[in-house]
């Protein structure tokens, strides 16, 4: 098993980084009158490992055996019926899904699930939880269709189920869905946080640690925990024990596209753009966001150039990603930038050196 | 089903007004439904106003109390935007219930008028959302308020509209001209309080003074918004609270880092505001939070020239735009810091499109 799961903690006890969160989401479950939550936080800060804590909080370890299931719902819309298939995942107590899968019927999904979920409403016996949690993760990335869908939803069905929303930017969730929920930002664990997570994983692995070998690590993980479990044990496999100035490597994406950077910074000509265009499509290829190759690709560049064109470097970086997010291929978008910083960087050059 | 937990029930729903008479702040609509309630006249109606000022409890409330419990589910319908399907859906279902005729009489002390009620909640947003859609949605209202527009008027002895929606100017003007027309305005700060120090009371909260004019302010008249953030508060906080309490609720980012961005802005280095940013966004902030609250600081500051506001204030705009299509946060928020910067400093406005 991965460190990654290994040490995921298991109880909202347990959790090392977020412990005042986990304290407050106990609070509420033991107080039985669980909200629906929203939570929303950059990658890798930890919204999943509470989510399933605070399930296990109110359900027990019953809502740990969880089991994938490929359901398929046929909606009724009207003139036809659509059929949609989609992966749950699900135990007695909860569902979880990923409605944005669906594409632009999200909204059935949502809409569907739920009400089957009122509908089989457990019983409950002792007093005990008579709701059932819906977990919905990726909310940001819900059409705004579906969004306006869930705002009733929510109200009608709260005294039968719960949501769990779970998202990275809340700007995109809209604010009718936000004002139901109760609001949990999940921040990024701060570096020695990161520290004492990865001290604490070496010492249950038994091993030793050369002073100021995790805080490199957590200086490179750019305050994500889960990459910086993962870099960690990516050093342990290469070699062991560690030595105080291994090597960190980093994602072999991020060498490829600093490559690029160099080669774009070195010759800014029609052939060399011809070039870059194949190593973006690799990158591409291999499924890496069009959007964080763009992001990279801004964080090399600006790290060699003149704080004078940043401005506007940065300008056109949000100027293409804005467009590739209304368009339909991001190759375009990205090339475009490509050749825009070309122009400008050449423009500069000639300016500056004649 | 199993009775309700009490405590499970959002306060916002607990604390609905159920008479219309309890509706507070909006004097005009309450005069008009009272006398519905004597004479049991009443025409089309046609609510809006932003969210959270009692829209559509008033359209319930004015329903529960002209028909009572029993016969409140055979005589009202209520459609939102998250019920319905299709044109066709709400099409049939409307003609279909507004077909049967109903009896007049008296029942268990309530008028019981002889017309039925719909109450098409969220009435607007059917049309704006529909586009990423690939049912006919797109016009939903347009389409099917030209349907309505009939049906309205073949009915209109047995039924009566509620509309409710934020922006009237979303209805076409063949349906808003056919209802009374009522705009619901955001609640002033003393009637939120009053309510809130009711809830207060109900629930046994401690609030102090300076905790309730925070909430009034971070909530924006929005009551439901208010009650929402209060309900949050107590279930974190326990019952006393405190405004910083409410304030980490409501996700409004606190003070000193907006200050601290806007600051690294104004020192003109790029590095320094970039950082400030990535902080910002590892954080967790959501940056529409971070444009909202960079304007209102700006706006208000006197560190400024009118141009320079000017400048800004067109940028954060844009953002925003691309913001709610989908763009990058990180980057955007560069984008506009990078553009206050330049407005601080007074560098040129604009980048040249051509290559």
């Amino acid at each position: 098993m991965l460190w990654v799961d290994k040490y995921r903690p298991k109880t909202l006890d347990k959790v090392l980084v977020h412990d005042d969160v986990a304290q407050n989401l106990k609070k509420l479950v033991t107080e039985q009158d669980c909200p629906h939550l929203l939570f929303y936080g950059p990658p890798g800060s930890g919204k999943k490992t509470l989510i399933m804590a605070l399930l296990r909080q109110m359900f027990g370890p019953g809502a740990e055996k969880v089991k994938v299931e490929n359901k398929n719902w046929k909606v009724d819309a009207g003139s036809r019926t659509i059929e949609l298939e989609l992966t749950t995942l699900s135990s007695t107590h909860h569902v979880e899904l990923n409605p944005s899968d669906a594409g632009f019927q999200d909204r059935y999904i949502v809409q569907e699930i739920i009400k089957e979920m009122a509908k089989n409403r457990p019983i409950d016996t002792k007093g005990k939880k008579g709701f059932k949690v819906l977990v919905l993760n990726e909310v940001d990335k819900l059409s705004r269709e579906a969004q306006h869908s869930l705002r009733r939803t929510m109200e009608k069905y709260s005294a039968s189920c719960r949501l769990i929303l779970c998202c990275n930017s809340s700007s995109k969730v809209t604010e009718a869905v936000r004002s139901r929920c109760l609001n949990m930002r999940i921040n990024a664990p701060k570096e020695d946080q990161i520290v004492k997570v990865l001290e604490f994983i070496g010492k249950k692995e038994g091993l030793q640690l050369p002073p100021g070998f995790a805080a490199r690590i957590a200086e490179k993980s750019g305050r994500s925990l889960r990459r910086a479990i993962l870099s960690f044990e990516t050093c342990r496999v290469q070699q062991y024990p560690f030595t105080n100035n291994q090597v960190i490597s980093p994602m072999d994406w991020e060498e490829y596209i600093s490559e690029i950077a160099s080669d774009i910074m070195k010759e800014q000509s029609p052939k060399r753009l011809f070039q870059v265009r194949g190593k973006l499509y690799e990158l591409l290829v291999n499924c890496i966001p069009p959007e964080v190759v763009l992001k990279r690709l801004l964080y090399e560049l600006l790290k060699k150039l003149d704080s004078e064109l940043k401005h506007e470097v940065c300008h056109w970086a949000a100027y293409y990603e804005h467009r590739m997010r209304l368009g339909q291929k991001a190759i375009f978008h990205i090339e475009a930038f490509v050749a825009k910083f070309m122009s400008i960087y050449k423009g500069f050059l000639i300016a500056t050196f004649g | 089903m199993a009775p309700l937990l009490q405590s499970s029930q959002p306060w916002v729903e607990k604390y609905r007004p159920r008479r219309v008479k309890d509706v507070a702040h909006q004097d005009e609509v309450v005069r008009v439904l009272t006398n519905t309630l004597e004479t049991t006249n009443c025409p089309h109606m046609l609510f809006y106003g932003p969210p959270g000022t009692g829209k559509t409890t008033t359209a319930l409330a004015i329903a529960h109390q002209l028909y009572g419990p029993e016969l409140y589910k055979s005589r009202v319908l209520e459609l939102n935007a998250s019920d319905d399907r299709g044109i066709n859906v709400v099409r049939t279902k409307i003609k279909n219930f507004a077909a049967v005729a109903v009896g007049s009489g008296q029942q268990g002390g309530y008028p019981c008028p002889p017309y039925k009620i719909i109450i098409l909640d969220e009435a607007d947003s059917m049309t704006e959302d529909a586009q990423a859609s690939s049912l006919p949605f797109s016009d939903h209202l347009v389409v099917n308020s030209n349907a309505l527009r009939r049906t309205m008027e073949t009915y209109s002895k047995v039924t009566r509209f509620f509309f409710v929606c934020n922006y009237i100017s979303r209805i076409i003007e063949p349906l808003a001209s056919r209802c009374a027309k009522f705009r619901f305005k955001p609640l002033s700060e003393d009637i939120m309080s009053t309510r809130i120090v009711h809830i207060c009371k109900e629930e046994g909260l401690n609030l102090d003074s300076e905790a309730l004019s925070t909430l009034s302010s971070i909530s924006q008249g929005d009551l439901r918004r208010a009650i929402t953030f209060l309900q949050g508060a107590a279930r974190l906080f326990g019952s006393s609270i405190s405004s910083k309490d409410l304030i980490s609720v409501s996700g409004v980012i606190p003070h000193e880092v907006v200050q601290a961005l806007l600051a690294a802005c104004k020192s003109g280095s790029f590095d320094s505001a970039n950082k400030e940013i990535n902080n910002a966004i590892a954080e967790g902030y959501p940056a529409s939070q971070v444009l909202s609250q960079l304007f209102d600081m700006i706006v208000e500051s006197d560190d400024f020239s009118d141009e320079q506001k000017a400048r800004i204030c067109r940028k954060l705009g844009e953002s925003d735009k691309c913001l709610v299509d989908g763009a990058d946060e990180y980057l955007q928020l560069l984008d506009a810091c990078s553009s206050m910067m330049k407005a601080f400093c007074n560098m040129p406005e604009g980048y040249s499109n051509d290559i």
